[in-house]
């Protein structure tokens, strides 16, 4: 898989200003820069705009100004059904598989497009997540909750993207699979895949990010380099000694 | 002269009578957003009823208790809101189509059952022997008729005057809320199962009023007074009023009841014999044509509800 | 009993056929759609028009295959009018549900539903005439099967039950075996994560109007050769179809297929107890049940 795997491109996000309504936006202003092959994190409070963003970028929430491109591509409010063609794959928070299909029918699915190479890119993604292998004929609705971010993790490879949104991966789990769902969003990036996500559990995802923006309002609030936020004591004080937070 | 005059008389009575069920559906879809497809059965409820409590012993079937006029009609808008009571108990809380199934199904199954029960509603001849009220005090034709159009105005004034005062009240509110929004009115603390409940039994109940003042002015019913065709006009009528609008529902009310009584005439006049048999097809689909190119073009209806356009800021649709 | 129990098998398959299109759009477009049983008048009658002109054209094709009253052009009928009732789905969509749906809410979806039923089938009334036709005016001989307890069979009725049996299969092989109905049922379980699956949303609803209406021409022609065609044959079967769809769960397919079977079943024993007349009652007798014990049916999810 590293050999074959994509080149992570850089997003690019300018001024973004999207919602459902057209003159309530929830994005008003937002700007991300989300370097090739890196992880980026979204944290902020409760209505900061933190989903709304990720389903902007994927076009699931319209949007009303800015732009958003992709290795230098626009794909500003592109079409959510032609995001997968882009190389963008989206990891909803829940209801992230299709509980109804098995396993094996979930990956078959997303992996409709692949023709001929189907067939090897299942064995990669099978050897790559065992515990799916040895369940691949169970409904999907049946696995436990980190199982199922791993499916759905593994489905969002099945494209073989070069841009991987994710929106809270470890809302949720218990500390250990969350740990184990965040280690291997890390470990994607060696592969050339780059990340962007979402996370209320910001101490466990400023260890894995590179990058890290904090939003407010729908605006940008702060944004530095992981290891500077967790070293800067504001930011510790307010986002990360919260009595949520301490409780993670 | 008079005959022009009997005629008025007579279609503003029905026009009326009418635009009370359809201010009853106004209040469930309008106002609170509920699907009825069963009109015809809360107004024929209260059709039934009325005559089976107010009317004269028969041998051929149950009824002809006799009870006092407004006893008998207040049974008939109790039976309505039963029924009403029982259908929302069981869906109001399931998603909006089983609402709509389940009243469509009573609607079937009412019709079904005044036509076979005999013992019960007189089946297919219909339910005889109900003397109109003051019948000895007014006598027939068109002073009886007249008299008789005050009664169904004055009531039709009541109930508009009523869900407009609901309408304004926090009541009213609740239920545009809900209507609008539900998770937004869950989040308030508020039921909405029980509220849209309320709402609901309250509309059908108007619509048995209607079907007892139905009943009361023909001093006879049966299957034939309750087809679907019935729920599809009301429909209609409140469609082209504009749902959501009290004055509106009333104008409909009385437009597609012109249409209507115009359309029968005019196809039984001018139409060829051999086509006669048809009329009632053209007209369903006349029918059917208003209710799908209203929601097409005019979703709003002719009346549009104003306050509420102008207070949630939306564009005209 | 047992002829009860035959007759009713026999009416549910005509029930599942229907009720299988009906879940699936009910489910996917979230709306009742009351004119869904227009598309079985609509099929059966696409399928007399054909028969007849195939008959004229050739007259070995409309000879009957004997045992049945089934003629080759009538088969040959059947598929083109799948096509046609498939495709008036689509149009129907597009021109009246489609056009609503972007304007406003599901509830205005129902009514429209309705008005497209009473355009449908008073048009089909009017072109038609109100009297009911027959496919075939030769008389199908029942074959007794069972003397002791008495079970008559027509040759007809055992066609409609197999044929029904091998289009659920297919149905059933496409839904479990092939990506495209892998996508169909994600489809119908979570849209928007569909199309985060890169699957078109549209193309789906297409394909899901096509089939439904394909079945639901199957379900016509299959309730004309047993019964008769009538113009008010869809106001007849919108409830129990209704009953199946309700029965099984609205949005499962195989809940649908055997609601179908337990609505013809049912109706046919509750005969044995109340009187004919009542039988228009009984599906939603059926309905009160399931709302009574079991309100998102047999393998119906709890949706809000």
């Amino acid at each position: 898989m590293p050999e074959t795997g994509p080149t992570g491109a850089g997003l690019e996000v300018r001024g973004l200003v999207a919602g459902y309504i057209p003159d309530l936006p929830i994005l008003k202003d937002v700007s991300v820069t989300v370097a090739p092959q890196s992880v980026t994190v979204i944290i902020g409070p409760n209505g900061a705009g933190k989903s709304t963003l990720i389903k902007a970028i994927a076009g699931l929430v319209p949007v009303s100004g800015g732009s958003v491109t992709l290795a230098g591509r626009a794909i500003t409010g592109i079409a959510p059904d032609r995001m997968a063609g882009e190389g963008i794959a989206y990891v909803p928070q829940t209801d992230n598989i299709f509980r109804t299909l098995t396993i094996r029918q979930n990956l078959d699915l997303a992996l409709r497009k692949a023709g001929g190479e189907a067939r090897a890119r299942l064995d990669e993604l099978f050897t790559r997540f065992p515990p799916l292998a040895a369940k691949q004929k169970e409904r999907a609705g049946a696995l436990s909750g980190g199982q199922r971010q791993f499916l759905a993790v593994a489905m969002a490879l099945a494209v073989k993207p070069s841009l991987i949104l994710m929106d809270e991966p470890s809302a949720g789990l218990s500390p250990k699979a969350a740990e184990e769902v965040l280690a291997l969003a890390r470990g994607l990036t060696a592969q050339g895949t780059t990340i962007l996500l979402v996370e209320q559990n910001v101490k466990q995802a400023l260890r894995i990010a590179d990058h890290c923006y904090i939003l407010a309002d729908g605006r940008n609030q702060i944004d530095g380099s992981a290891a500077a936020l967790i070293a800067d004591p504001v930011v510790g004080e307010i986002y990360l000694g919260g009595k949520r937070l301490r409780a993670s | 002269m008079i005959g022009i005059l009997s005629y008025l008389v007579f279609f503003a009575t029905l026009a009326s009578i009418l635009a009370i069920a359809v201010l009853g559906l106004n209040l469930q879809w309008g106002n609170t957003g509920l699907f009825n497809g069963g009109v015809a059965a809360f107004f024929g409820a209260g059709a039934y009823v009325t005559l089976i409590l107010g009317g004269q012993p028969q041998d051929e079937h149950l009824g002809g208790f006799a009870l006092p006029y407004l006893v008998a009609l207040a049974g008939g808008i109790a039976a309505a809101a039963l029924l009403a009571w029982i259908v929302g108990r069981l869906t109001l809380k399931l998603r909006h189509d089983y609402l709509a199934i389940a009243t469509f199904g009573v609607a079937v199954a009412f019709e079904n059952v005044m036509r076979n029960a005999l013992w019960l509603t007189g089946g297919a001849q219909g339910l005889r022997g109900f003397e109109r009220p003051m019948r000895d005090l007014l006598g027939d034709g068109l002073n009886y008729n007249s008299v008789f159009l005050a009664f169904v105005l004055v009531l039709l004034l009541l109930v508009y005057g009523v869900l407009q005062r609901l309408a304004g009240s926090p009541f009213g509110r609740l239920l545009r809320a809900i209507r609008e929004d539900e998770d937004a009115a869950r989040s308030l603390g508020k039921m909405p199962a029980r509220i849209r409940l309320t709402a609901f039994v309250t509309g059908s109940a108007i619509m048995g009023l209607a079907g007892g003042l139905y009943g009361t002015f023909y001093a006879f019913v049966s299957p034939q007074d309750v087809l679907p065709t019935l729920t599809f006009q009301i429909w209609a009528m409140l469609i082209v009023g504009g749902a959501g609008n009290n004055r509106g529902a009333i104008a409909g009310a009385f437009l597609i009841w012109g249409a209507w009584t115009a359309s029968g005439w005019a196809l039984s006049r001018f139409a060829p014999v051999e086509a006669q048999l048809y009329t009632g097809s053209i007209q369903f689909i006349l029918i059917g044509l208003v209710i799908v190119g209203m929601l097409l073009w005019r979703p709003q209806g002719l009346f549009p509800e104003r306050l509420v356009v102008s207070q949630s800021g939306k564009p005209g649709h | 009993m047992i002829q009860s129990l035959a007759d009713g098998i026999l009416v549910g398959a005509v029930l599942s056929l229907g009720a299988i299109g009906l879940t699936m759009v009910m489910h996917m477009l979230r709306f009742a759609n009351f004119a869904h049983a227009e598309l079985l008048t609509i099929g059966a009658y696409a399928a007399l028009v054909f028969d007849r002109v195939f008959q004229g054209v050739n007259a070995t094709l409309g000879a009957k295959l004997a045992p049945l009253t089934l003629t080759g052009s009538l088969v040959v009928a059947m598929a083109i009018a799948m096509a046609i009732t498939g495709a008036s789905a689509v149009l129907i969509d597009r021109f009246v549900f489609r056009r609503v749906r972007e304007k406003g809410g599901e509830l205005s979806m129902v009514f429209a539903s309705f008005g497209v039923a009473l355009i449908v089938r008073n048009v089909i009334g009017l072109i038609f005439g109100l009297h009911t036709e027959l496919y075939s005016k030769g008389i199908a001989f029942a074959v007794v099967v069972s003397r002791d307890p008495l079970l008559l069979i027509k040759p007809d009725q055992v066609f409609v039950l197999a044929a029904t049996l091998v289009i659920m299969l297919v149905l059933h092989l496409v839904l479990s075996r092939t990506t495209l109905g892998y996508a169909l049922r994600a489809v119908a379980e979570n849209p928007s994560l569909a199309q985060v699956n890169g699957i078109p949303l549209k193309r789906m609803i297409v394909l899901i109007w096509v089939i439904g209406g394909g079945l639901a021409a199957t379900a016509g022609i299959f309730y004309g050769l047993t019964n008769h065609l009538s113009p008010v044959m869809g106001r007849d079967l919108v409830l129990p179809i209704f009953a199946a769809a309700i029965v099984g769960g609205i949005g499962s397919i195989y809940g649908a297929a055997l609601g179908g079977m337990i609505v013809g079943i049912a109706s046919s024993l509750a005969l044995l107890i109340l009187p004919s007349g009542y039988s228009p009652s009984v599906p939603f007798l059926i309905i009160l049940a399931v709302l009574l014990v079991r309100p998102n049916g047999l393998f119906g999810e709890v949706r809000a």
